[in-house]
């Protein structure tokens, strides 16, 4: 199987077995990401980050890969640097940078922006966020740490816990899981649940899926549960947040009748929707999550440049 | 006999376009669609809700001395996916066409999504997919959300 030359615009444009495949060939890019193993696979090759809006982790994550694997990076962190702020297009932009570069990562606040660049470029484009669009290396490292964790990722219990409503991660999650046959509960402060379309979308297709506001309800039966931010700004009255955000905070004592090999992620940063305490405990993967990040893609981009 | 030849002896148009079984009401958006104001002086004669043995009820739009292009009949297919083109020559239909809705639709309509890339200053044709044909449901290429029926004659 080979992906040179490929864009990653969407997981939805990955086969399964094209996710498998990447997933296998992770495993070796390892003691790489962790600097164990010198590599100089990508010596010479440029890639380029375009962030038309900051991120710094995803951002430092691809520097990180990319810089495992010998290449260098070019881009800029914001558009105001950029030629963007004078006006050009994203298309003129994408044109100049792909006459400097092997790569193209690009991060956009327009949905849609990374589709418009792929169709654009003659090189490869990797969609590091497009807006509320896509965002597959989260997706894919999201999955990738449950596979590294569980030992597989399919017929899991996966709870997605939060904001469901505005997370794009819990919508590509919500998608992506359920393509690997994991039953998912959906557990989120009323207001802010699923949109009906994606659980009516994930329903027709057969899919199991249970939809609770009260997580002690389902966590005996979770091995994964995902925890995402609530954000203040979604609450007209404040009072309402700060109830909400009491209730579905993580503690230890939330997790009293988990199974023992539970598995606690999340996309990052967050505040205190998962308390500190967690850390140490066996339960906690989000930091392993942040290294599988850089895991994931360094294969990607070790896989499309070839 | 079709409904259309009846129609064609009751009005006589010599040359020009019929176009027929258009979904009931919907008259108004196609010529909204075709961009026919009434302001050329051209004879449009417009029936609508008349009785259709097909559809139950049908609006009919007749335009003389004018042919319809290719581009002209898609776009119509996004209101009336029903209708059929009846080009008439000498009082005689010489074509008759159905207003298949193709699989994309280039660059006709806009994006429902404000926060597409389609809807900026960048040079993205707006792109989409047929998702369903009634009611008219496409899929936008670049931001995959939905553009329905309602926001869709909106723009018409
Ligand atoms: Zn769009």
């Amino acid at each position: 199987m080979r992906l040179k030359g490929r864009d990653i615009i969407s997981l939805e444009d990955l086969s399964n077995e094209e996710i498998s495949f990447i997933f296998n060939t992770a495993d070796k890019f390892e003691p790489i990401a962790r600097g164990k193993k010198k590599s100089s696979a990508l010596a010479g090759k440029v890639m380029a980050a375009l962030f038309f809006e900051p991120s710094t982790r995803t951002r430092l994550s691809f520097e990180s890969a990319m810089q495992r694997l010998g290449g260098s990076v070019i881009g800029f962190a914001e558009p105001t640097t950029s030629s963007i702020a004078k006006g050009e297009t994203l298309a003129d932009t994408v044109k100049t940078v792909e006459k400097y570069s092997d790569v193209i990562v690009i991060r956009h606040p327009k949905m849609g922006a990374a589709r418009l660049a792929a169709e654009v470029a003659e090189i490869p484009v990797i969609n590091a966020g497009d807006g509320a669009g896509h965002h597959p290396t989260q997706t894919m490292l999201d999955l990738y740490t449950i596979r590294k964790t569980m030992g597989k990722f399919e017929n899991l219990n996966i709870g997605l816990i939060g904001d469901l409503k505005y997370g794009r991660t819990v919508h590509s999650l919500a998608y992506a899981a359920s393509r690997f046959n994991n039953k998912l509960f959906l557990i989120s402060p009323p207001g802010l649940e699923m949109p009906r379309e994606i659980v009516g979308d994930l329903s027709a297709q057969g899919k199991e899926i249970s939809e609770t506001f009260d997580l002690s309800k389902v966590i005996p039966k979770l091995d994964i549960l995902y925890v995402t931010r609530i954000q203040k700004e979604r609450f007209s009255d404040p009072a309402e947040y700060a109830k909400v955000k009491n209730t579905y905070k993580i503690e230890l004592k939330t997790l009293e009748t988990a199974k023992p090999t539970l598995c606690v992620l999340h996309p990052l940063p967050r505040v205190d929707e998962i308390s500190s305490e967690l850390d140490s405990s066996p339960y906690a993967k989000y930091f392993d999550q942040v290294f599988y990040g850089v895991v994931i893609r360094a294969t990607i981009l070790s896989l499309l440049l070839g | 006999m079709g409904d259309v030849e009846k129609e064609l002896r009751v009005s006589k148009i010599k040359t020009g376009t019929v176009i027929d079984h258009i979904t009931s009401g919907k008259a108004l958006a196609v010529l909204r669609i075709l961009n026919i104001t009434g302001q050329t002086g051209a004879i449009i004669s417009i029936l609508m809700n008349v009785p259709s043995k097909m559809h139950g009820k049908k609006d009919v739009i007749k335009v003389e001395n004018r042919k319809l292009t290719k581009e002209e009949v898609n776009k119509i297919a996004l209101a009336a996916p029903d209708a059929t083109i009846n080009i008439i020559k000498n009082f005689k239909v010489t074509e008759k066409k159905s207003v298949e809705l193709p699989e994309f639709i280039e660059g006709i309509i806009k994006c429902s999504n404000p926060g597409c890339i389609t809807n900026t200053s960048e040079p993205a044709i707006p792109r989409f997919r047929i998702v369903s044909k009634t009611p008219v449901n496409l899929r936008c290429v670049y931001c995959e959300r939905i553009t329905g029926e309602k926001e869709l004659l909106a723009q018409f």
